[in-house]
């Protein structure tokens, strides 16, 4: 437990959140590891965690039919990984398929949902963490979809 | 513009001496004077105006190593009247070329800071020739970082050379692409949300920036989320240019020409012209 505690406070997500939050997270916590190739997650299937990575590479793609999977963000070291867990229904959107090894945290859905619904704070503090990431890769998401290295681009 | 006749407006004749395929859209022609071989002196970031004759003139980047002034080296994309009939010559056709014109990335400055280039699309290609001097004066330089997007795998230019470039203990390449197929195993995203976890002490970087508008603006905004200094970033503008000599005013914006005081500005002197939507 402390050091899945001392994992919890290095990673760039939870840095700087309060030891009493980070207590209660602990309980919702597990040191999960993945071989190159396998999925963490698939498209459909019910969103129960999310992965806060503290090792590897994992793509984030979605299957065309007739084309077969199109990678659409590489989440690496230090990043976060689902927000489907927060949102109903609670199911993902994407695949998840590891590039490398990878270490991550996993941390439980409606374990965590019952902790910030029973400490606010925790509750705010949880979703500010996540806007945070949803508008970067809102962002992200917008400037690739703009295609900037199309026809309209320089040169 | 040390080797060009006294005639700004004139140009030389070069010949193709060799054509490169880089992408799809995208090719590279190494050209030498179709006459006497005087050599061509130029700075890392500087373009040169190219005539296909018969067709017309435009301003590309110059591409090779400023060290080797031996070939004369041009990348650019098949997209308008005058590339694509270029994108058709063959080695040993002739083209125009005046130049080189402008201003020129801030390699020497940069002695003694961490590097951190950021570029997306072909915008590497005006950039390689400051890679060549940083990499020729490795010691001057603390880390040296280049951060390059591209549209896909397929559209990555000079693979090879960034292949080599990756390879190296003592530069850091990180090379993403917007969207992918099955096969890559190299990183997806944006190349602006690579800057946060670039390994770069911002409070002693210069950073040199070129690609589309959009990508530069998102990029500076990154680079000074990280705290690098307005005066510390250097971008390459790109704006209609015609004559090359700060003559016809085609490519001036507010109190600048592009092609004389730039195209590579230091982004404090020009951050409001990056607003300025049509010239």
């Amino acid at each position: 437990m402390e050091n899945l505690r001392a994992y919890l406070a290095e990673h760039a997500f939870l840095q700087g959140l309060k030891s009493e939050h980070l207590d209660l997270l602990v309980g919702c916590a597990e040191n999960v590891r993945f071989d190159p190739g396998e999925f963490v997650f698939r498209e459909g299937k019910t969103a129960e965690r999310f992965y806060m990575v503290r090792h590897g590479n994992i793509s984030l793609e979605i299957f065309k039919p007739g084309h077969g999977p199109i990678a659409i963000e590489t989440i690496g070291e230090g990043e976060l990984l689902g927000w489907s867990w927060l949102v109903p229904p609670y199911l993902w959107n994407f695949d998840a398929r590891c590039l490398d090894l990878t270490r991550a945290l996993a941390l439980d859905g409606a374990c965590l949902r019952q902790k910030c619904e029973d400490d606010h704070d925790l509750g705010y503090e949880i979703v500010k963490r996540f806007s945070s990431i949803i508008s970067q890769r809102l962002q992200a998401t917008r400037l690739q979809l703009l295609d900037i290295y199309g026809n309209g681009g320089k040169r | 513009m040390n080797q060009m006749n006294s005639n700004p407006m004139l140009p030389r004749s070069f010949a193709i001496n060799r054509v490169l395929k880089e992408t799809y859209d995208t090719f590279t022609l190494d050209l030498a004077p179709a006459q006497r071989h005087t050599g061509f002196s130029f700075a890392a970031g500087q373009f040169n105006m190219l005539y296909v004759f018969g067709v017309g003139e435009i301003p590309i980047s110059i591409s090779g190593d400023p060290n080797d002034p031996g070939r004369l080296v041009h990348t650019t994309r098949a997209v308008g009247t005058v590339t694509k009939v270029m994108d058709k010559l063959k080695l040993g056709d002739q083209l125009g070329v005046r130049g080189p014109y402008g201003t020129s990335w801030p390699v020497a400055e940069a002695a003694g800071h961490d590097v951190v280039i950021v570029t997306g699309g072909i915008g590497l290609a005006p950039l390689r020739p400051a890679m060549y001097e940083l990499l020729s004066h490795r010691e001057k330089f603390g880390s040296v970082v280049l951060l390059y997007g591209a549209r896909t795998p397929e559209d990555i230019l000079y693979k090879r050379e960034v292949k080599k470039w990756r390879s190296e203990f003592d530069l850091n390449v990180h090379v993403t692409v917007d969207r992918a197929a099955g096969g890559w195993r190299g990183n997806v995203g944006v190349v602006t949300a690579m800057v946060p976890k670039a390994p770069f002490d911002p409070y002693h970087t210069i950073a040199l920036v070129c690609g589309p508008e959009i990508m530069i603006r998102f990029t500076v905004m990154e680079l000074r989320k990280r705290g690098v200094p307005d005066d510390k970033i250097y971008v390459s503008m790109e704006r209609n240019m015609k004559c090359g000599i700060g003559l016809c005013g085609h490519c001036q914006v507010g109190a600048n020409f592009v092609c004389k005081d730039g195209p590579v500005f230091r982004y404090d002197r020009i951050k409001n012209l990056l607003e300025i939507r049509e010239v």
